[in-house]
């Protein structure tokens, strides 16, 4: 569904995507994860062509993202930060993006999955935090698209939105859809992902079910596994900018 | 692109500011009208102000809607809609609804004063088209350095350095040019120096309609020859398009190069 080769992409002198290979053929959940400045929000914009690459090719469904923008009927994408037009109300924003977008959207099922109702008449800038994520998971994920991406999804939700949410990405999965989610709960992911992707300085690090991410670093849980690969990512980078200490400490073992 | 400039649109008639713009404009001129005596000299006083004030108003607006609808382009970024519709349907939303605030605010109490029963129709229809022009001019102007600026300080203390260039600092190097190579025939120096600046540009068109170029000696006598005429009154309305055009052009080349 979407396949991705060699992708690279700096901001300024900053090399942020030191080519990406990366596919996404099965459908299921899979986890991006990785520390801050890793490069998972710049992968996700560069699917969705809001960030465009140096180089390197990705495609949608067959499509070419490169100066396309009809692919982007097969992608739903809820942002991390949820900012509308503050004098907008909640109906006329989803009505907006109806209109814009086309098709035939179901909110309904939403809305009263999320107990939206009360605030449809409201604007969006008398909201609270909570209540506008739960308006923007409604209008990102009113589309029955092929794919779904989501930045942070949990950020600002209650428990109960949350276990709402975490049910309607069940049922999206078993509909055979491709969903795509940075978070860096790992609780979410442990529950949630069949896939995990670690980016780490621009690179993918491991990409994998869980249990061998697991099994590969030898940890009980994911957390551990992580705090692993950065642990030894560490030890690398002191190796090499020690590199005689290094080897001495070696000789000196043996 | 329509659907986004429509809902823009909607979203800024719903914005106090509008509507203080717009009962602004109202307020001054149904003043100017009533109290100040007469068409002519309203129109006039009208000039100076809206030369100044469009302007700026426009600028800050600009920038100001891009950096606050930001978070949004970026939702709007990622649905199946082209690029540069987003960015064109933003702008002419901020720009028609400037215009608009314009139209109705300075043209209501004409339109009740009796304008259409003047022989004053002429100028101004002019004043209120160079009002149009300048909004849609900086409004474009500010859009191209907001997108251009991802720091929200230094894109606003650019655009409102552009506007103090064109309103104040233009005409200061302008005047001193003229001092200076006061011994040289400069007639043709002054119209090409004034196209180079929209505010510039339409005074001298609302002055040429008023028909009081000759308050500007022999320099003005030859800018009556030149813009005086249809040629020349096409041109400068050319000119005026082009600065709308030129910016306009670059918010396109900015916004299909820009990360977001």
């Amino acid at each position: 569904m979407i396949t991705i080769e060699k992708l690279k992409k700096s901001f300024g002198s900053q090399e942020v995507l030191k080519g990406i290979n990366l596919e996404f053929q099965r459908p299921g959940i899979t986890a991006i994860l990785g520390p801050n400045g890793s490069g998972k929000t710049t992968l996700i914009k560069s699917i969705l062509g809001m960030v465009l690459p140096d180089k390197g090719r990705i495609r949608v469904g067959g499509e070419d993202v490169k100066g396309g923008w009809a692919y982007r009927r097969q992608i739903d994408y809820l942002p991390q930060i949820a900012r509308f037009p503050e004098n907008l109300t909640v109906q006329e924003l989803i009505r907006m993006i109806r209109d814009l977008r086309g098709g035939r959207p179901d909110a309904e099922h939403l809305i009263r999955r999320f107990g939206l109702g009360p605030f449809l008449g409201k604007r969006l800038g008398n909201l609270s935090g909570g209540t506008r994520q739960k308006a923007n998971i409604v209008l990102a994920l009113m589309y029955d698209s092929p794919v779904l991406i989501l930045d942070e999804p949990t950020s600002g939700l209650d428990p109960v939105a949350m276990l709402r949410l975490k049910e309607l990405l069940r049922q999206e999965k078993e509909k055979g859809k491709h969903i795509i989610v940075t978070t860096h709960i790992m609780g979410f992911v442990e529950e949630m992902a069949d896939e995990v992707v670690f980016l780490l300085e621009g690179h993918i690090h491991f990409q994998g079910g869980l249990q061998e991410l697991k099994e590969k670093y030898g940890a009980n849980s994911l957390e551990l596994a992580i705090a692993r690969i950065l642990q030894q990512e560490e030890l690398g980078f002191k190796a090499n900018g020690h590199g005689e200490k290094a080897a001495a400490l070696v000789l000196k073992a043996l | 692109m329509f659907k986004i400039l429509k809902y823009s649109f909607y979203d800024l008639t719903r914005s106090r500011w509008m509507y203080i713009y717009g009962a602004f404009y109202l307020l001054l001129t149904a003043s100017l009208l009533w109290l100040g005596g007469g068409l002519s000299k309203a129109i006039i006083s009208l000039m100076n102000i809206i030369l100044v004030l469009v302007p700026l108003i426009a600028t800050m607006f600009g920038v100001m809607y891009y950096y606050n609808s930001r978070e949004f382009t970026e939702l709007l970024l990622a649905q199946p809609i082209r690029r540069i519709h987003i960015f064109f349907g933003q702008y002419l939303g901020v720009a028609c609804s400037l215009a608009i605030s314009l139209l109705l605010g300075v043209g209501l109490p004409f339109v009740l004063y009796g304008v259409f029963n003047s022989p004053e129709i002429w100028n101004f229809s002019v004043l209120l088209l160079v009002g149009l022009f300048l909004s849609l001019i900086f409004s474009a102007i500010a859009f191209f350095i907001a997108l251009r600026n991802e720091n929200r300080i230094k894109g606003f203390g650019l655009a409102i350095l552009v506007w103090l260039f064109f309103a104040v600092i233009y005409d200061g190097l302008f005047l001193l040019a003229l001092s200076q190579f006061n011994d040289y025939p400069l007639e043709s120096f002054a119209i090409g120096a004034s196209l180079f600046n929209p505010i510039d540009l339409s005074r001298i068109l609302i002055l040429l309609k008023l028909d009081i170029s000759a308050l500007m000696g022999y320099t003005g006598a030859v800018i009556q020859n030149f813009m005086g005429t249809l040629l020349g009154m096409a041109c400068s309305l050319g000119v005026l398009l082009l600065w709308v055009v030129l910016p306009a052009w670059g918010i396109r080349w900015v916004a299909v190069r820009k990360d977001f």
